[in-house]
């Protein structure tokens, strides 16, 4: 589904991604652990087309996307979470939904001003599907709520809820447990599986805690210094002696 | 020979214009790079120092001193006083509550203290434009003269002569003092500088104040150059010089000087070759190309985004 | 007491004296051909005094006073009463405004012509206030250049009507199209420039418009502007004592009854109040679109909207374009109502003004910026004395809004809505 080879990006002198492999198959979760400051999250704003990368090749679904504007790249079907979330903090939860949504409504100007009956049975099936996915994430009380005075770990849901009305192909998730207490933990890796197994969604995930994504990785791809470590099924990166010796050993 | 003579007095309108916008400039590029808000009421102040300026040189000659240096500094001092006292005053009243705040919020804040000092001047000077005396009389002039002769008046030398002086003296401060120093670190990363014990409040208050000052001079300059000023000589000027520091690369102080420059020349540029009333559509594109094309301008850093 | 207030105390107050004595107390007068220099009058004098007394105590107690500011109980009547359930209360609004727009339609014909002169001109204001919402409340873009839109609506309809003879009900669309386009291809290069930088360069725009206008004398007349724009007809039927156009007819021949100018005058506001009332209730609606949404989601973060595939050009070109057809809308109403036109109306300070007004009445609340725009229109007409002080006091208040009530004096209310669960 996705493939990167051979991705670096160069800031100014300082190459913060230097030849980095990474590959995503159908109905898989894979995660990119490393080191903070191992360029992890550069790698994703390269995926996510926020940068454009300086060198190195990103295909999804076969067809080459890097250098392809942030928002194209959404509509292929890969959306992202950020490290710090971000939601749109004065907009209510529900709708912080159906503004995502807003490529199955566009309809043109016309029509949503004279609310013809398509406009409003699009309108209907984007609220039913906020309503959906709030319900899954357990926000459904808090619907008419400013999303900037949720709890964090509210948030961190509400902003995966966001990426999920959007039905993407992956889902990429930045530290998605970082700030959670065990059992909001806990209760994200399941609903990380649950996406992956009934909503067959792919998942890239990064995260600096290797233990956090151990029991839900199929396979993980480690970093460090912005340079590509070990790969392959949580056991063998686990007695992989380079990543013992960079990572969890200093740990 | 002729045309030579011609371009070359335009050259020189230029650089003069040019030097005194790279005075003001100053301040907008300064509180640009520690801040990073647009001071919009900065061309105000420096009205307020072109007036000040004045009351002081009318209050001079009611009192009957006549020499021409004595006059000079004091007007110089009291605009230098009462304009960066303004600066000072802007900051802690408009922009120090509403730092840091979402970016819409201090630039607005700006505008109504702009739009403020404008009106406060307005009421109590008048809206009429007063005469300046031209204080510097006389010009050296070159070429034959029945024909067209450049001339290059006292005044537009001690522009510049001005300008290089406050250059000069900016630069061996922000190089040389402790303020300056701090100063380059609050630009450099302001959380940093807090934790490492700068006074930052200090730090921002004394950057409005030289932009202030520098202004100040800007404001007598130009107000004998011009022969006049109004309660609005501040609104374009304050526009242009902030033309000048985004051309030269906001944050940058070498950048704000040669923006100056370029903006001068190219304004007068167009008065001579094509029209007056143009140079000020002239310099607003040059803004919007710049923005447009090289938005860090000339010798600015760039900026990455961060997500 | 700290030494340290103290000499804090006595630098504020020193700094008040030096900053308003030199420009308020003395004078620049004309004296033949010299100028001179005269005292104020010693109540300026005492009041410059007395202000840096008040400063220096100010910021002598200033640690007291903010803490019992602080420790005050809140004085809103409104917190103690229980807030009405949201279908309820859109029940009430929705009979309010009725009854407020019927009001309006009744109001003129029993007031003076002057007041009903100022109502259309309070109309206008509205327009171009609710239009520049849109582009600075709701998609967060700081528009300082927005009377250009105007002015080219304005300047149509003085255009079409000297070169091609167009009537007002002709030019009203024409008008608005012209100016969207206007504001889609100015905005198309600059939107993507960060929020400060946009807000200089379409104040560049502004001036180079006003500018062009100033100087393309052979079009516009230059400084002295184009006379004679007509009035709107009713199907055809003038509201002058006698008729100019071709094929019409008089009003006050059609229907038999005396000439007034009054008629044409009530005519134009019930024109602008229709107008008001539909430029309201587009946008009400917009907003609740998803493009509407969009242009929040924008305002509220760039990069979480990208990443969600709203491409920003497309939305914040939409809201600069929506905000251009309103503002031209408002321009041909003006030009009709003035009957003259020329670059002295759409200087910086307009700008000024209708962001003035979306700024007090509260970015993105409707409501509060009609209020404003009536509060800001009309506050100068009433006290003649007060609209020197006019712009003074608007200056001051944008600072003081965002001191201390950045979302207005009536703030954005969010519209709940209802989800129904899943059956």
């Amino acid at each position: 589904m996705l493939e990167v080879q051979d991705l670096s990006m160069r800031f100014g002198g300082l190459l913060a991604v230097d030849g980095v492999h990474l590959d995503v198959q159908n109905h898989e979760i894979v995660s990119v652990i490393g080191p903070n400051g191992a360029g992890k999250t550069t790698v994703f704003n390269c995926v996510s087309g926020f940068y454009k990368p300086t060198g190195g090749k990103i295909l999804f679904e076969g067809k080459e996307v890097q250098g392809k504007p942030d928002y194209k790249i959404s509509r292929l079907g890969m959306v992202r979470t950020f490290q710090h979330v971000r939601l749109f903090g004065q907009m209510s939860v529900v709708e912080n939904l159906l503004v995502a949504q807003h490529r199955h409504l566009n309809t043109n100007l016309l029509s949503g001003l004279l609310k013809t009956p398509d406009y409003r049975s699009r309108e209907k099936r984007s609220l039913d599907k906020a309503a959906y996915w709030l319900e899954r994430v357990g926000l459904l009380e808090l619907a008419n709520r400013e999303a900037g005075n949720l709890a964090y770990g509210q948030q961190r849901r509400l902003e995966i809820a966001r990426c999920m009305v959007t039905e993407p192909k992956l889902l990429m998730l930045d530290e998605p447990a970082a700030g959670l207490n065990p059992a909001e933990t806990n209760d994200l890796n399941q609903l990380i599986m649950s996406l992956k197994e009934d909503y067959n969604v792919s998942v890239l995930l990064i995260e600096h805690d290797m233990s956090l994504v151990m029991d839900i990785s199929d396979r993980i791809t480690v970093i460090n210094q912005g340079r590509p470590l070990a790969s392959g099924t949580p056991d063998d990166v686990r007695q992989n002696d380079d990543v013992i010796k960079a990572y969890l050993g200093e740990a | 020979m002729q045309d030579l003579l011609y371009f070359s007095q335009q050259l020189v309108n230029g650089l003069t214009i040019g030097s005194a916008y790279a005075l003001i400039a100053i301040g907008y590029t300064m509180v640009y790079g520690i801040i990073g808000m647009i001071n919009f009421a900065h061309g105000e102040i420096y009205m307020i120092g072109a007036y000040t300026a004045l009351i002081a040189i009318t209050g001079l000659a009611t009192l009957g001193v006549a020499w021409l240096p004595v006059i000079l500094l004091v007007a110089l001092i009291c605009a230098v006083i009462v304009s960066s006292s303004m600066g000072w005053a802007v900051e802690r009243v408009a922009y120090r509550p509403v730092r840091g705040r979402h970016r819409l919020i201090p630039l607005i804040s700006a505008i109504g203290m702009s739009i403020f000092l404008q009106n406060y001047v307005h009421l109590a000077q008048g809206s009429r434009n007063i005469g300046f005396p031209a204080l510097i009389d006389g010009s050296f002039r070159f070429g034959a003269p029945e024909s067209f002769q450049l001339s290059l008046s006292y005044m537009q030398i001690t522009i510049f002569i001005t300008t290089l002086i406050c250059m000069t003296l900016l630069s061996l401060f922000i190089s040389r003092s402790r303020i300056g120093r701090a100063c380059r670190a609050v630009s450099q990363d302001l959380g940093m500088a807090n934790l490492l014990g700068i006074d930052t409040n200090r730090i921002i208050s004394a950057t409005f104040v030289i932009g202030a000052s520098l202004a100040a001079v800007a404001g007598l300059l130009l107000g004998m150059y011009y022969g006049s000023v109004d309660p609005l000589f501040g609104f374009i000027a304050g526009l242009k010089a902030f033309t000048a520091a985004v051309l030269g690369g906001i944050g940058s102080i070498p950048g704000a000087m040669l923006g100056g420059l370029i903006l001068g020349v190219s304004e007068s540029m167009t008065s001579g070759y094509l029209s007056g009333e143009y140079k000020d559509v002239v310099s607003f594109s040059l803004l919007i190309l710049i923005l447009l094309f090289k938005p860090t301008g000339l010798l600015g850093k760039p900026e990455v985004e961060k997500i | 007491m700290a030494t340290h207030n103290l000499k804090h105390a006595l630098f504020c107050a020193i700094v008040t004296v030096v900053i308003a004595y030199p420009i308020l107390g003395l004078d620049l007068v004309a004296q033949g051909t010299q100028i001179g220099l005269e005292g104020a009058t010693p109540t300026t004098i005492i009041s410059i005094f007395l202000a840096a007394g008040i400063v220096f105590l100010f910021q002598l107690f200033r640690d007291n006073i903010m803490g019992n500011l602080g420790k005050l109980p809140k004085l809103n009547p409104l917190s103690g009463r229980e807030p009405m359930p949201a279908e309820k209360r859109a029940k009430v609004e929705a009979w309010v405004l009725t009854a407020i727009i019927v009001l309006a339609l009744f109001w003129p014909f029993v007031v003076s012509r002057g007041s009903v002169d100022l109502a259309t001109l309070v109309l206008i204001y509205i327009m171009l206030a609710l239009g520049l919402n849109v582009v600075v409340g709701l998609a967060g873009l700081l528009d300082l250049g927005y009377v250009a839109f105007y002015a080219v609506g304005a300047y149509t309809f003085a255009l079409l009507y000297q070169y091609f003879g167009f009537t007002f009900w002709m030019a009203l669309p024409v008008g608005a199209l012209l100016a969207a386009t206007f504001g889609m291809v100015l905005g198309f290069p600059v939107l993507r420039l960060r929020g400060d930088y946009l807000a200089i360069v379409t104040l560049g725009f502004g001036e180079i418009i006003r500018i062009l206008l100033n100087n393309w004398t052979a079009v516009t007349g230059g400084p002295n502007g184009i006379g004679g724009i007509p009035d709107p007809t009713l199907f055809g039927m003038e509201f002058g004592r006698r008729v100019k156009g071709e094929g019409n007819t008089s009003f006050h021949e059609t229907f038999g009854i005396a000439y007034s100018g009054e008629h044409k005058v009530i005519f134009l506001y019930l024109i602008a109040l229709v107008l008001a009332v539909i430029t309201a209730l587009v946008i009400r609606r917009l907003m609740r679109m998803p493009v509407g949404r969009a242009w929040e989601a924008l305002r509220e973060d760039e990069i979480a909207a990208r990443s969600l595939g709203l491409s920003r050009t497309a939305v914040k070109l939409s809201a600069f374009t929506i905000g251009a057809f309103f503002a031209g809308f408002a321009g041909t109403v003006f030009a009709s109502k003035q009957g003259f036109i020329s670059p002295e109306s759409f200087v910086f300070l307009e700008s000024a003004i209708i962001l003035a007004i979306v700024v007090l009445g509260g970015m993105g609340s409707q409501i509060g910026v009609i209020l404003a725009a009536i509060a800001v229109t009309i506050l100068p007409e009433l006290a003649r004395e007060f609209s020197d002080f006019r712009m003074l006091v608007f200056g001051a208040a944008m600072v003081l809004m965002m001191v201390w009530r950045p979302q207005g004096l009536m703030p954005m209310r969010r519209i709940p809505i209802s989800l129904k669960r899943q059956e």
